[in-house]
């Protein structure tokens, strides 16, 4: 104890002895751990975005189908809408939200052009709350019940159909007899969304409606489940997955969509990557900070070592000098990054790059997101890869010689 | 009882590519209480016995035993903590730790001991009055002369009451007086405390204060002389 306590004093001492020096040093510890809590929240955001807006245009956090739906998403392959145990479970504290739908592929005419798209009947109230259809409508209205004969198409496809609000369109698709089915339908809303693709893609009707379109009374080609949290949505499939029984699969949103889903892990072993980098980058300083505080203090670590000290207590002492170091860089890095992103967190305008951010399925406005555990890595990391890079010259001057050291001109 | 007991010591060491004998059969005894000068031109071989009885150093052969302990076989760390617990050191320079104030220089010694701290700072205050530095306790090496510097030194040597004090050319950077007044204040704790000092050193001056003067050449002692003291 007694010993402890003359190292950390001497440790300190020592630190503030080259003022200069350890505050160059400092400073860049402070900029490295900056850059990568800054940089990560950056990145953190722009994929928390992209996997929000993903997991809003359909799939919720986890989805019901027909065990063949994803091979054959057609009308072949629908299911019966959720009672018993299931309705039970879709009603807990732990679904935020959750709505059936049917989803085939149509053709929809109208006088001037035709296109492929993605017929979706949606639940009007209940698909409020998980995609981004009625938030992201920009004229007319959206859907008032599941019968509504109305249509909500995306802006881009109105332009492709050189069509407009109020205006008819028919949609074309197959019954379960793999006969035309058709019917005329008016446009009553327009959307816009943050991707191109969903404007033009797909096209939204009562889900009421189109089940009398298909001929398939009320069967659903799925249930979208909204939980509290994407990232965390083990517990909520396995609940859903256990109440839905073994006729059905359900999967989560991450293998739904499985870009999506790598996205997030790649992101976690980006993260890692660059903290690292910047770490290496910083190492070079401190190991040159330590060797050059070794070599100025070898006559004293000569005395310390022949009054009794022992090769450990050297050893420990300078790794004590460098852990503060790094404790106070890591200190003031973490402030200085929280500072930086706390008045960003309202957003930064990266229209100007827009067109490639939509590319790769981000939006034009960034919202960094500072979490806990990219803090507690890049600090985690600093402190032990720091602590290693220390040990070389801290081994070199607890293995002096004390006369040699002592001596030593 | 024998303080120091060295039996037929021999160590040689490499001078850049010429290899010099430091000790050549070296047989030593020196009793409890002993205020001793080891005295030898350059590269005579004191500075070598010197740390090879303190532990600094290991011989070649032969058997060093203090207090009736052989510690020549003992393991770096064993060396360490007889160092810690049995010896104090006065260098002739860099004797104080820059970034520590003069008492807790002197506390330094019991702090790694593990004496507790009100007990250390009793003791610091006390022995840096004996060594007449009273009042510049809290003062770094840095704003002290060289001669208030050794006598941090010697009070740190001493405060943890070790049974050997091992000096080496402890007055080589001091004026004449301040060597004098350190070499009054070693016969005084020599008197008082009854600690056996051995004093390395060229310094005829210096020797004038021993009871004992060994004279070495080459590795070897060539003289051992009695008397009494100034």
């Amino acid at each position: 104890m007694g010993s402890l306590r003359i190292i950390f004093r001497l440790a300190w001492r020592n630190l503030w002895r080259n003022h200069r020096r350890t505050l160059i040093m400092l400073a860049a510890i402070v900029i490295g751990v900056w850059a990568m809590i800054f940089m990560t929240a950056l990145m953190r955001g722009m994929v928390d975005d992209m996997v929000r807006d993903g997991v809003s245009v359909l799939p919720g956090h986890v989805q019901i189908h027909h065990p063949d739906f994803r091979d054959d998403p057609t009308i072949s392959n629908l299911i019966e809408p959720p009672d018993g145990e299931l309705l039970e479970v879709l009603n807990r504290p732990e679904v935020v939200a959750w709505a059936t739908r049917v989803r085939v592929p149509a053709v929809i005419s109208s006088e001037r052009d035709t296109r492929g798209v993605t017929l979706v009947g949606i639940e009007p109230d209940r698909e409020r709350g998980i995609s981004f259809v009625a938030d992201d409508l920009a004229e007319g209205r959206f859907l008032e019940s599941r019968d509504d004969r109305g249509l909500i198409v995306g802006r881009k496809l109105v332009e492709k159909l050189e069509t407009g609000l109020g205006k008819r369109v028919v949609i074309m698709s197959q019954d379960p007899e793999n006969e035309i089915a058709d019917r005329g339908f008016r446009i009553v809303g327009i959307f816009d969304s943050k991707l191109a693709q969903y404007e033009e893609g797909y096209v939204f009707g009562g889900e009421g409606a189109i089940q009398d379109l298909l001929g398939v009374g009320d069967a659903i080609s799925e249930v979208a489940i909204l939980g509290t949290d994407y990232r965390d949505v083990e517990g909520l499939h396995q609940m859903v997955a256990d109440a839905a029984g073994p006729d059905v699969e359900v999967l989560p949103w991450n293998e739904l969509d499985t870009y999506l889903g790598s996205m997030l892990a790649v992101m976690d072993g980006f993260v890692v990557v660059w903290i690292v980098v910047v770490f290496l980058a910083l190492s070079f300083g401190l190991i040159n900070t330590l060797v050059m505080a070794v070599f100025e203090r070898v006559r004293e670590i000569g005395l310390m070592l022949a009054l009794g000290m022992t090769p450990r207590n050297i050893l420990s002492q300078i790794l004590v000098e460098s852990i503060l170091l790094l404790v106070i860089g890591l200190a003031i890095g973490n402030l200085a990054a929280w500072a930086a992103i706390e008045p960003l967190k309202d957003g930064i305008d990266v229209s100007i790059v827009g067109e490639g951010m939509e590319y790769f399925g981000a939006a034009s406005v960034l919202y960094p997101a500072l979490y806990l555990k990219d803090v507690v890595l890049a600090n985690v990391i600093v402190i032990v890869l720091g602590f290693f890079a220390s040990l070389s010259p801290a081994w070199r001057a607890s293995r002096y010689d004390p006369v040699r050291a002592i001596t030593k001109v | 009882m024998k303080s120091v007991h060295c039996i037929d010591l021999c160590k040689t060491y490499r001078q850049g590519e010429v290899e010099v004998t430091g000790l050549d059969h070296v047989n030593l005894e020196i009793e409890e209480g002993g205020f001793v000068c080891l005295s030898a031109p350059s590269g005579g071989g004191k500075t070598t016995l010197l740390n090879a009885i303190g532990g600094l150093d290991t011989p070649d052969s032969g058997e060093i035993w203090l207090a009736g302990n052989r510690v020549d076989n003992l393991s770096k760390g064993d060396l360490a903590k007889m160092r810690l617990h049995q010896i104090g050191f006065v260098f002739q320079a860099y004797n104080l730790i820059p970034v520590l104030t003069a008492r807790e220089n002197v506390e330094f010694v019991m702090e790694v001991q593990g004496v507790p701290a009100a007990d250390r700072r009793t003791r610091a205050l006390e022995i840096l009055d004996e060594v007449g530095l009273a009042g510049l306790e809290d003062r770094r090496p840095a704003q002290m002369s060289g001669g208030q510097q050794q006598r941090v030194a010697v009070a740190r040597a001493i405060a943890s009451r070790p049974a050997l004090v091992l000096a080496d050319e402890p007055t080589a950077n001091l004026d004449s007086q301040s060597a004098d007044q350190l070499m009054e204040l070693f016969v005084e704790l020599n008197r008082n405390h009854g600690t056996t000092f051995v004093i390395a050193t060229h310094d005829q001056r210096v020797m004038g204060y021993a009871r004992r003067v060994i004279r070495m050449l080459d590795g070897q002692i060539v003289g051992d002389e009695q008397k009494e003291a100034a």
